[in-house]
């Protein structure tokens, strides 16, 4: 136990000695925090919109006046001349044109009238399907707000809608979940193994080697700093999340700890596992970086597991990453119990097992 | 009992064969030397005594204890000091003592008494960090970590290469004063000229041990006539002289040029053949170890 400790310190002390890392760790969870739920986000807003109006009617403005009034759409242009509209496309001034067409209001009121055209620039192809939903949207509503002015049943107060969990469909909320994991994976899952590495390239591991001290002792001493930290991440990015974005846990704080710990254990036992295969920071770097871009990609934090094909779902099983994304997103939204989620637990767990003991049976004392 | 018995311990990495069948004894008390070029194996044979390395064949006990066997109980007596500095450069003088103590866990105050002649003459320096060290207090702390808790058998692989030539003699005599206390001591060089300073030496060449015994032993052991010769054209007289009647071996050595000669080597006649070149001399010498070296390994 005196050992363990010595090497405790000694950790610490080489951490604290870095230039760098101590700010690292301190400064990484806040400002991943506070930017990345600011700029990343999947709400398609500002979507341009050129009007080609050749109606020129009440109708048409009232079109008009709705899309302008959108939060999601801000019109850019109106003109009477198709091409011109869509030579601001190709440009990328506007990212939609909605064409009225001639004597449109008209039509409908004694006929089927032709039809309103809309054209999308579909090169960015989430804007190009949000754009287009929110402006047939806002058009229907606009068609629709005129249709009751003339019958007496109000056609939108037949529906009523409602975001369960997540009422303002904001996207940070779902994000939020997603950086804390991310968070874990780079300093939890990176960290360790250069610090392995780094002393196998400067040498002293070999020193150590010649010490009585035994696989374990040595792996843990390497991992539980590391712990602590991850620990310390947590507590910090809820911390952020509560305050700057009034997010707090629906269901309980311990749960939220616990699946952290045990995929805190699981990341970091992975990360001494790669380090004991590889012999430069360049070899670490670049095999970690494999398996983080498969973890941060395919583990569900970006994109929902749900729109994979079948195959993928299924490989997904094997990312630890995805138990700990479906925990947190549920304790946090929905308050999900630690009952409920004990399938997920349990995965976690034994991925903790697995790869922490992996990682002290491949360290070799003898080369 | 002797502190190192190795038994025909052979080690290859793929096909390249580092270690021939190798057997030796080294008492206790003793400081033995392993000599040889860069290459010769010297490295490995320390891997694998430190338990840092697992034998193909063979086998040795160090202070009594299987190499292969008890290689946690052989760790905690051996010190070992690699030809590479290894302690760490972010802590400081005092820290990686502290820790390398704490590791085997003794108080820096026990083993005091042993590592204070060196120790004491980088104490000043304790709060410095030890990557800022330079090059012979690097050592000397490395030397005081290994004997920080009082290990019956040191291991110094090239503990000299890359030192300047005063602290070099120094080390030798920090060695010597170990020594007096009972520390078997098994150091390994690629400097001939040091070899003078151990009880025993071994050359070593290619994997393989070529000759053991104490330095002056190993002089004895060569049984030519050698002779210095030099002159103004340094290369032509070489060239020459291994064509000359009775020259066995003549190469470069420093200043002069050693000749090793066979009994038909006859000196007047040599010296009459060469007369006719500038300044030059020639003159019985004393073998060194480097020229039983180069004689045992042209065999």
């Amino acid at each position: 136990m005196k050992v363990f400790i010595a090497l405790l310190q000694k950790e610490f002390l080489q951490i604290r000695r870095n230039s760098f890392l101590p700010r690292l760790i301190i400064a990484f969870p806040i400002l991943v925090m506070l930017l990345m739920p600011l700029i990343m986000t999947m709400d398609v807003r500002n979507v341009n919109i050129a009007i080609v109006d050749l109606d020129h009617s009440s109708t048409s403005h009232r079109i008009a006046s709705h899309i302008n009034a959108s939060e999601y759409l801000s019109l850019a242009q109106s003109t009477a001349e198709y091409p011109l509209a869509l030579d601001a496309l190709k440009h990328g001034d506007i990212d939609i044109i909605v064409q009225i067409p001639n004597n449109f209001e008209r039509d409908m009121t004694i006929s089927t009238p032709e039809r309103i055209s809309i054209t999308a620039n579909a090169v960015n192809a989430t804007k190009g399907s949000m754009g287009l939903q929110y402006t047939v949207q806002t058009i229907a509503k606009a068609l629709a707000e005129l249709q009751c002015e003339k019958s007496p049943i109000n056609v939108q107060e037949l529906l009523t809608v409602e975001n369960r969990y997540n009422p303002t469909l904001n996207y940070r909320y779902y994000m939020i979940p997603a950086l804390m994991i991310i968070l874990f994976i780079l300093i939890c899952g990176f960290l360790p193994a250069l610090s392995i590495v780094g002393e196998k390239e400067s040498g002293t591991i070999e020193q150590i080697n010649v010490t009585p001290i035994s696989k374990l002792t040595f792996t843990l001493s390497k991992l539980v700093p590391y712990w602590i930290i991850g620990l310390f991440v947590v507590t910090v990015a809820m911390i952020v999340a509560r305050l700057v974005y009034g997010l707090s846990p629906v269901g309980s704080v311990a749960t939220i700890y616990f699946g952290a710990i045990l995929f805190i254990f699981t990341i970091s036992g992975f990360s001494i596992t790669i380090a004991n295969f590889s012999d430069t920071m360049q070899q670490t770097m670049f095999v970690m970086f494999f398996f983080v871009m498969i973890f941060m990609l395919l583990s569900g934090l970006l994109t929902p597991i749900d729109s994979m094909p079948q195959w993928a779902q299924r490989f997904t099983l094997l990312l630890p990453p995805r138990y700990l994304v479906e925990i947190l997103r549920s304790v946090y939204l929905k308050g999900t119990t630690f009952i409920e989620l004990w399938p997920n637990f349990v995965a976690l767990g034994i991925f903790a097992i697995f790869f922490n003991t992996l990682a002290a049976l491949t360290y070799k004392k003898q080369a | 009992m002797n502190a190192i018995e190795i038994h025909n311990l052979s080690k290859s990495y793929g096909k390249v064969q580092a270690l021939k069948n190798i057997s030796f004894e080294v008492q206790q008390g003793e400081l033995f030397g392993l000599i040889g070029p860069d290459g010769a194996g010297k490295s490995t044979l320390f891997r694998l005594l430190t338990t840092l390395l697992n034998p193909d064949e063979g086998s040795a006990k160090i202070d009594g204890l299987d190499m292969v066997k008890d290689y946690r109980l052989i760790r905690s007596r051996v010190g070992y000091m690699p030809g590479r500095f290894s302690l760490y450069p972010d802590l400081s003088v005092e820290e990686n003592l502290q820790f390398f103590a704490a590791l085997f866990g003794v108080k820096i105050e026990d083993s005091y008494d042993l590592i204070a002649p060196i120790y004491s003459q980088i104490e000043p320096f304790r709060t410095r960090k030890a990557g800022k060290l330079s090059g012979g207090m690097k050592q000397k702390l490395a030397l005081s970590c290994a004997l920080i808790h009082r290990p019956s058998v040191l291991f110094l692989d090239e503990p000299t290469t890359g030192v300047d030539a005063v602290s070099r003699n120094e080390f030798w005599d920090m060695l010597a004063t170990l020594k007096t206390q009972g520390i078997t001591i098994f150091v390994s060089t690629p400097y001939m000229d040091e070899a003078s300073r151990c009880d025993r030496i071994a050359l070593c060449n290619e994997g393989s041990i070529l000759s053991i015994d104490t330095p002056q032993g190993i002089v004895q052991h060569f049984d030519a006539p050698i002779y210095g010769i030099r002159a103004n054209n340094m290369l032509a007289l070489l060239e020459s002289a291994r064509n000359a009647q009775g020259v066995i071996d003549c190469y470069p050595s420093g200043e002069w040029h050693h000749l090793v000669a066979n009994t038909n080597f006859d000196v007047s006649k040599f010296e009459s053949e060469f007369n006719h070149m500038d300044d030059f001399i020639i003159k019985s010498i004393e073998p060194t170890i480097e020229d039983v070296f180069i004689k045992l390994m042209k065999r």
